[in-house]
């Protein structure tokens, strides 16, 4: 299964959204139950069966059916993880439960789970920052489902669900953003505080030790009662601004007081990824970092956002044994991760005519 | 230090998470970090939260004279003294049925108690409705044929037909 998808890189990895330099990607999801129904949680087989039929009919009544519906029946457990690290499903989803199932669409921006934690969760994800015409897709789509669906709404607590973290609009937004320029100028504590400050939730991916992996964060809003979606939007996007804003004051204060420095940092970043042997997906996460930052310098010519995403969406465990066609264990994988990264590395920017000898052994 | 999910494994991975002023961290070993989905920047992951839901809630229950955990929604059975253990209602009406009680944890969780945005309009076709109607019609089938009243069999044949043709519709 989903041999047509494994062939191309998932569109949000192209690095060509707005912003993309600095906001890798835009999630928005909305959360809606069906009326009168248990949610899935409570919800037996049999029943959760009579909603992933429901949904499957209004989905295909609204028109907007122009992609696939999988669900945990035919699934193994290969393209399962597939999906996840696709990220079109959670990781625990269609693990264990019957009656769960996932909407894709053709170009993999809109994900629909049917059955996860609520009866559905209707997500959209896009390269750079794209708040507004993420939320756009998605409440199509929620409309369009709800000329043939009822949800559960209340006078006061607005749509129901099963969690009540997602009450309200059920609506979330989140940014995956990379801050190199305010982690390295000491600025990110400031930056979390005035965030969580803000009603809002910021979150680091910390590697082993007390690094933050990768300069990468995530920053959504927290609270989905008592504002409108209009007002959850324009606040993230308001604080979005923001740290784009001071993250390219911070980057342009490096590059002006520490140029040879920070120069030398992505040199040699570039240096280890193009020649290790060994390489742990942590590594990797903060070595692309810097190549990141230089390629957005156009100090990296040679290299592109595209390759630095692939490179990264390749090292993940599961992609890289699928990449390679064989279970390896950790060991086993840092080699191969290593060997992978060489030849991504290596390869002529655009596509262009393959080397013959083996790439690293060239310069 | 041990890992918080498991108890087993050493904890290498530290998560950080900041909400509304309060710092969540959580110490995980590598397996348990995965299965949350925080080995990946890219995955929403599962928010710490439920660990502030679990206090919130529990602080309802324990609190002096209070009748929390006795209450339970007549439609999923669930009972209030569960939630702190899941951090899920069962169903739309449990939010009726503990009213109350999660009027004080939106509260506090989400600074609001009252909803603004968006509200549904009711469904043009609702499939809910319209697949019980016919669930109803064909156990009126049955009946009728059982009770050998094929004329009424007939005319619920009928009804059953138009029902489809108009979900094709």
């Amino acid at each position: 299964m989903f041999e047509e998808l494994a062939k191309k890189l998932t569109p949000w990895l192209l690095g060509d959204g707005p912003q993309a330099g600095i906001v890798l990607s835009t999630r928005v999801r909305l959360a809606r139950n069906l009326k009168g129904m248990a949610f899935p949680s409570r919800s037996a087989t049999e029943q959760r069966q009579k909603v992933l039929d429901l949904i499957r009919a209004a989905l295909k009544k609204s028109g907007l059916q122009k992609g696939i519906l999988v669900t945990s029946a035919d699934l193994e457990e290969l393209d399962r993880d597939f999906l996840v690290e696709r990220h079109l499903i959670s990781p625990d989803f269609m693990r264990e439960k019957d009656g769960q199932g996932v909407y894709i669409s053709q170009d993999e921006s809109i994900s629909i789970m049917v059955n996860e934690e609520d009866h559905l969760r209707i997500q959209a994800l896009k390269s750079g920052f794209q708040l507004r015409s993420c939320f756009e897709q998605v409440s199509h789509l929620e409309k369009g489902l709800s000329q043939y669906l009822n949800f559960e709404h209340d006078q006061e607590f607005g749509y129901l669900t099963s969690c009540p973290t997602n009450v309200g609009t059920g609506l979330r937004g989140s940014l995956l953003i990379h801050l190199p320029g305010l982690v390295l100028t000491r600025k990110i504590d400031d930056f979390i505080t005035r965030v969580s400050k803000s009603g809002f939730a910021v979150r680091g991916f910390y590697g082993e030790g007390t690094d933050v992996a990768g300069n990468l964060f995530q920053i959504s809003n927290q609270n989905t009662l008592g504002r409108s979606e209009e007002e959850i939007l324009a606040d993230l996007e308001k604080l979005a601004q923001q740290v784009i804003q001071d993250e390219e004051i911070a980057r342009n204060a490096i590059f002006k007081d520490a140029r040879d420095e920070i120069e030398d940092k992505i040199w040699r970043s570039y240096g280890i990824l193009r020649h290790a042997r060994l390489l742990s997906s942590s590594e990797v996460m903060n070595l692309l970092s810097a190549l990141r930052l230089g390629v957005g310098r156009q100090i990296l010519d040679d290299l592109s956002l595209p390759i630095i995403n692939e490179v990264l969406f390749l090292c993940q465990p599961a992609h890289l044994q699928k990449y390679y066609n064989k279970q390896m264990n950790s060991q086993e994988r840092d080699v191969s991760r290593a060997e992978l990264v060489r030849s991504k590395l290596s390869a002529p920017k655009n596509g262009g005519r393959k080397r013959k000898s083996k790439p690293e052994e060239e310069n | 230090m041990l890992c918080q999910d498991c108890k087993k494994q050493e904890a290498k991975v530290k998560l950080t998470q900041v909400v509304n002023n309060q710092k969540v961290v959580l110490n995980l070993c590598q397996g348990c970090a995965e299965k949350r989905g925080f080995h990946n920047p890219f995955m929403g992951g599962v928010f710490p939260l439920s660990e502030m839901l679990a206090s919130v809630s529990s602080g309802i229950i324990e609190k002096k004279g209070s009748h929390a955990s006795s209450l339970k929604c007549s439609s999923c059975g669930m009972s209030f003294s569960e939630f702190p253990k899941t951090g899920r209602f069962g169903c739309g009406e449990c939010y009726t049925a503990f009213r109350p009680q999660i009027m004080q944890m939106l509260a506090r969780i989400q600074g609001a108690t009252q909803h603004k945005g968006e509200t549904p309009l009711p469904a043009k076709v609702d499939l809910a409705s319209q697949v019980k109607t016919e669930q109803s019609l064909e156990e009126q089938l049955r009946e009728a044929i059982a009770s050998e009243d094929f004329e009424r069999a007939a005319q619920i044949r009928d009804k059953i037909k138009v029902s489809k043709l108009n979900k094709k519709k």
